[in-house]
């Protein structure tokens, strides 16, 4: 009978019409956003990379193996199944312009394991990844909602936590690195890659927002709960990952804070109000500004303590009168 | 003394202006409004990798009104700081543009110590400005 069913029509995809705004919006800054790994100097990292020692070289090849891992099941798993729910064709192109960056940044750590590992260093840490219960649960549990024929709003739940919250346990050890002068070029990658899943996470959360929209407020309910509960066993999972990495290295409990700091932005991508409370969300200033370097310069007029204003009255004020 | 601000369709900035339970002008495109009392402005941040873009244009349109140039007392700025220097850079840009202080930066639709710390700062700048009137 399939042979009978009338054919939809192609259709070609016309950017001249637009009907949501953000589709073109992101389309460009993800295109002018664009890089491959060959512009960062990794080999300036060498001499870096044999300062460490046995156990930190060990733990830095299995973070970025595990961030290897979830690069890929974005690039060939999430984004593609994505795509089937798409509400535009614009957002299908944005989709395939996710699925292709996540494969150059599953590409970036090959390029960085080439640069600084041995190559039977690299190979047992592929084994790893394929072996840790923690990573593989976070995998399957991601994989799950990703399978065909799952809900369209939890495939988006599960995307956002992916690029907005399941990363960054991984992400925080090249900060550190950097926030003691090591590993500076392969910091400077990471942070691009860091970059672009602020783009995706933003996205894919935005979507989810318009889906919401359209259901009952029963339904808008029951998924804001799946959510929730979808957080909280991912970040059990995580707890427990960052603790098998971390714990031998003393880390453990500043990971954790910066996890709570992303699964809060993670949340607010999805349009949610956060939900660690700033008391553990205050991660180490110094990975901080290795994010976000020069950021908090000039910025605590109303952070800190005791400033006062100087305002000046006339609408021809001069710069100088701002500086504190 | 007053609030106006901008929020894209994602309406981070929305939510943010929303849980700080004061009066605020919101910045449609094709119709922003004219400010006539000091205020303090609430934008996002739109740059790409190298900086570009980073006010968003229905802000731009707003300020290029010279009147409301002239009420503006600062300014504050959404951003992520995933996007590493150019963390809040709407913020900046303003500040040097119109030569106003860039108060405080928040990520996304803010957390409940950037609220507790946006509304307390607005307080001590509207009691200064008062007092500066006065």
């Amino acid at each position: 009978m399939k042979d009978f069913a009338p054919r939809p029509v192609a259709r070609a995809i016309n950017w001249n019409r637009v009907t949501d705004d953000k589709d073109l919006e992101v389309w460009n800054r993800l295109t002018a956003n664009f890089w491959l790994p060959e512009k960062v100097p990794l080999s300036n990292d060498v001499q870096s990379w044999a300062t460490l020692t046995d156990d930190e070289q060990q733990l830095t090849i299995r973070v970025f193996t595990g961030l290897t891992l979830l690069d890929t099941v974005q690039a060939s798993v999430g984004a593609p199944a994505l795509m089937a729910d798409a509400t535009t064709p614009h957002e299908e192109s944005v989709l395939a312009n996710i699925a292709f960056m996540e494969a150059v940044h599953a590409k970036s750590y090959s390029s960085i394991f080439s640069t600084l590992c041995a190559t039977e260093e690299i190979d047992a840490a592929f084994r790893w990844a394929e072996e840790d219960p923690h990573l593989q649960a976070k995998a399957a549990k991601i994989l799950d909602d990703y399978a065909p024929g799952s809900d369209p709003l939890k495939k988006k739940i599960a995307s956002t936590f992916l690029e907005s919250f399941l990363f960054y346990s991984g992400f925080y050890l090249p900060m550190y690195w950097s926030s003691r002068a090591k590993l500076t070029n392969t910091a400077d990658l990471i942070r691009l890659i860091i970059r672009d899943e602020a783009v995706h996470g933003y996205y894919i959360g935005y979507k989810f927002q318009r889906g919401l929209e359209r259901e009952t407020e029963a339904r808008r309910a029951e998924i804001k709960d799946y959510a929730f509960s979808l957080l909280f066993e991912l970040y059990e999972i995580e707890e427990r990952y960052t603790a098998a990495l971390y714990d031998g290295v003393g880390l453990t409990e500043d990971v954790k804070r910066f996890l709570h700091y992303n699964a809060n932005k993670a949340l607010m991508n999805l349009g949610f109000e956060p939900l660690f409370p700033d008391s553990v969300t205050d991660v180490n200033p110094a990975i901080m500004s290795a994010l976000s370097p020069n950021a908090d310069e000039n910025h605590d007029f109303f952070s800190g303590s005791g400033s006062s204003y100087v305002i000046g009255k006339s609408v021809a004020t001069e710069d100088e009168d701002w500086d504190f | 003394m007053r609030l106006a601000y901008y929020s894209s369709s994602s309406g981070n900035t929305a939510r943010f202006v929303a849980r700080l339970g004061l009066p605020a002008e919101r910045i449609l495109p094709g119709a922003p409004p004219r400010m006539t009392d000091p205020f303090v402005l609430i934008t996002p941040t739109y740059a790409d990798g190298e900086g570009r873009g980073a006010v968003p244009k229905p802000v731009i349109r707003f300020l290029n009104d010279a009147d409301t140039r002239g009420h503006l007392m600062g300014v504050i700025a959404g951003g992520n700081r995933n996007f590493g220097e150019a963390f809040g850079l709407a913020g900046d840009v303003i500040a040097a543009k119109c030569g106003v202080p860039c108060l405080y930066r928040f990520e996304l639709a803010g957390t409940a110590g950037d609220i507790t710390r946006v509304r307390q700062g607005l307080d001590r700048l509207w009691t200064q400005i008062r007092s500066t009137a006065a």
